[in-house]
């Protein structure tokens, strides 16, 4: 198979502690080696890509994607989905089970992997149902599951209601060694819930889902954890006191992890004041103050990951009045943009952490051999434009939905190729 | 007979058709995007109205040939009585639309059922909705002047009018004047447009129920909190007292009716406790015996009653200035091509 040489890049790879300009050579889907040294037969590469003031980084892996696909093909589907998540610079995407049926059985794992297959995108780590028929009744045939391929077990759209049930589903995926990736809510107290309960929704009369909502079973959901030691993945943290409570359990040893979504370390509830449901998302945009948790968070390590929470909905499901809205907005194509304005380019993180962040560390959760440009590894690769600016235009995306809010912005960052078991999969038109 | 009638002085000027100056809104949405000046503008336009139409009881046809659909989403009588008849004591024409008996029981969404009301000619839609900022979604649809007559607890910017206009007929200038608001702040859309309206205008305003609903977060937009009615009571010059809106809530926000009434109901004895001249509003529908006791509804101090022809006045006054500016303008457009 063919060779490939990744020219004079600046090398980001936190897995082997490299952040240097050099080159990177793939030979047969693999990584061969870094370094001029490394890319000796160089009369004889087949392709020679030129990478100078590129950050070229392991390939970049979304951990929280809903592809929609099977049952909601009208928002999403595998293929489209994929490459959203290609244009975005992502190498793989987790998807997450809450489709129509929900994929809680070796069959649904199956669809998925096949469809993915045939896409031929990127890399599709299944999430497989906590429980059966996502109902929070009894637990889904999880071993089988895993036999099928499932990287991790989740209900998210909804939490795990039962404690009990979410007990047992800690204890038996100790026996497979898989993380729980928990949505976090207290349904009595957000229901009806549109966005954030604070200031801005008692004055614009939208009734709120107060932080307390998500805090308090993320309180449940580490001492569950704690008295079982099974894995605990905690979704899409959106409060500043939620991160205190993930940052002590780390302290005491409780094996849990948790992701942040760019909207929540970007926006605030202040965005809900002209009433776009593009704004409308679960957990809701929280303060200035819950932003600032969020990045201290994932400064210091106590949020391991940036996840999209990619949820499309077709436009004519977001065009309603707000309560009949859906919850969620797209993620993929805005992501290395969103990550490069808020957290490098301002100051918070360096690229290092940034790749750990949305590569590496999402790999290490779900248990697969990705994230790292060790000689060896699948070469799954992004390059990464640190300076472009460009202008998000959804009707660009390769999504099929275009309820992003952030269309219009000026972003600074953008993957410019996206490299897939060594095969380029993607490059940004010029 | 030559004498006139200082009333039909009043008239004349409004058979001319446009409306006071100084109106730049396409829409009328909440009070808060709108300034002191223009909230005196339309209570000013609503006196005239009321004027000239001899207490409300009489027709002007300052809106002949404009055509105004009320698009009501949620239950209402006196709202959408007095937007019909406002509009027809101005010459307008008037269709009420029903959200149960349209397209929108067969699906259709309801943009799509305003843009085609909109394709038939219409000046305005009158829109009541039970979810905050649909007034607002629709009029970033429409080319038609949006009112919004009451959108879940957000906004009831004519409530809030007609509250002001009545308190201002009874004791003058809002300036420095205190103003009770009490009962269910959380999912009252009359309490908003109270705040907005009269904090605006210069009004102290002081919110009073239960902590569940009277957060204490209010105090951000520079208004006084208050668990304790007996306690505010006597600085009180106005009483709004704001029905509890059980249809809202999904638990009960205190133990029963009985101990509500017991802490916040304005009763007899609470009114001897009161100014003199206090005066009492309720928006309606009134509990009697929950918020407000019936002797005290009835009593001469109350101007449940004075609000209710004032809502018509105020009415009449918002569509005029929306509809009126609109006609003008296109009047003036279609003048313009004529030369051109």
């Amino acid at each position: 198979m063919a060779s490939m040489l990744i020219r004079g890049g600046r090398v980001v790879d936190p897995d082997q502690g490299i952040d240097r300009v050099d080159d990177l050579l793939i030979q047969d889907g693999q990584i061969v080696a870094i370094g001029q040294s490394g890319s000796q037969p160089l009369g004889k590469v087949d392709e020679t890509l030129d990478a100078s003031g590129l950050i070229v980084t392991p390939g970049l892996i979304d951990m929280h994607v809903h592809l929609r696909e099977p049952g909601r093909e009208e928002d999403e589907t595998i293929e489209s989905g994929t490459r959203a998540a290609l244009a975005g610079g992502f190498t793989s995407v987790a998807c997450i089970p809450n489709t129509e049926p929900p994929t809680d059985t070796q069959a649904n794992v199956e669809f998925i992997r096949q469809k993915a297959a045939r896409a031929d995108t990127c890399n599709v780590f299944v999430v497989g149902c906590v429980s059966r028929d996502r109902a929070g009744k009894e637990l889904a045939e999880i071993g089988q599951l895993v036999e099928a391929g499932a990287v991790a077990f989740s209900d998210d759209g909804s939490p795990v209601y039962d404690a009990e049930l979410m007990r047992r589903a800690f204890e038996y995926c100790r026996m497979f060694d898989k993380a729980i990736l928990a949505h976090e809510e207290v349904l009595e107290l957000s229901r009806g819930g549109v966005m954030h309960e604070g200031q801005v929704s008692m004055a614009l009369g939208l009734k709120g889902m107060p932080a307390a909502a998500e805090e308090v079973m993320i309180g449940r959901d580490i001492a569950l954890a704690e008295v079982t030691g099974g894995r605990l993945h905690v979704m899409h943290v959106s409060t500043a006191h939620g991160v205190e409570l993930i940052r002590q359990a780390k302290r005491r040893g409780v094996q849990v992890t948790a992701e942040a979504c760019p909207h929540h370390f970007t926006l605030t509830d202040e965005s809900l004041r002209g009433f776009d449901s593009n704004f409308k998302m679960s957990p809701p945009l929280r303060t200035a103050a819950d932003v600032e948790g969020i990045i201290n968070g994932l400064v210091d390590g106590t949020i391991d990951c940036i996840a999209t929470d990619h949820a499309p909905h077709a436009p004519e499901k977001k065009l309603l009045e707000l309560d009949r809205a859906p919850f969620g907005i797209l993620g993929l194509e805005t992501a290395v943009g969103l990550c490069v304005t808020r957290l490098i380019d301002a100051g918070h993180i360096d690229w290092l952490r940034f790749v750990d962040a949305i590569s590496r560390l999402p790999a290490q959760i779900l248990g697969v051999n990705r994230g790292t440009l060790r000689p060896g590894a699948v070469a799954d690769v992004t390059l990464i434009d640190p300076s472009l600016q460009w202008q998000v235009d959804v009707s660009t995306f390769a999504s099929k939905s275009i309820n992003s809010p952030f269309d219009g912005w000026t972003l600074k960052g953008r993957a410019v190729a996206t490299i897939v078991a060594g095969r380029v999969k993607y490059r940004l038109p010029r | 007979m030559t004498m006139q009638t200082p009333l039909a002085a009043a008239a004349r000027p409004l058979q001319a058709g446009s409306p006071p100056a100084g109106w730049s809104h396409q829409h009328l949405l909440d009070l808060e995007e709108l300034t002191a000046e223009e909230i005196t503008l339309i209570l000013d336009t609503a006196v005239l109205c009321k004027e000239a139409t001899e207490g409300c009881r009489r027709k002007i046809d300052v809106l002949a040939g404009s055509a105004v659909v009320n698009l009501f989403f949620e239950n209402s009588t006196r709202t959408k009585t007095s937007f019909s008849l406002a509009a027809r004591r101005l010459g307008a024409d008037v269709i009420d639309f029903s959200a149960s008996t349209s397209s929108l029981s067969k699906g259709e969404s309801f943009i799509d059922t305003a843009k085609n009301l909109q394709a038939m000619g219409i000046d305005a839609v009158v829109v009541r909705h039970g979810t905050p900022g649909t007034p607002h979604l629709l009029a970033s649809h429409l080319n038609v002047g949006v009112i919004n007559a009451g959108d879940g607890p957000h906004a009831h910017p004519t409530q809030g009018l007609l509250d002001i206009l009545s308190i201002r007929e009874r004791l003058g200038d809002l300036k420095g004047l205190t103003v009770g608001l009490v009962g269910d702040i959380a999912h009252s859309r009359t309490a908003r447009s109270n705040i907005w309206g009269l904090t605006k205008l210069g009004a102290k305003v002081i919110l009073c129920g239960p902590p569940t609903l009277v957060a204490d977060g209010w105090r951000e937009l520079g208004v006084e909190v208050s668990h304790d009615l007996d306690a505010i009571l006597p600085r009180c010059d106005v009483l709004n007292l704001l029905r509890i809106q059980f249809e809202r809530q999904h638990t009960r926000p205190f133990p029963s009716v009985r101990e509500y009434a017991h802490l916040y109901a304005m009763n007899r004895d609470r009114l001897r406790r009161a100014k003199k001249d206090l005066v009492i509003l309720a928006p309606g529908p009134i509990n009697r015996g929950v918020e407000v006791t019936a002797d005290v509804a009835d009593c001469p101090q109350s101007l449940i009653l004075d609000q209710v022809t004032n809502g018509l006045a105020v009415r009449m006054a918002v569509l005029w200035l929306i509809c009126g500016g609109r006609s003008s303008t296109q009047a003036s457009k279609a003048a313009e091509g004529r030369i051109v």
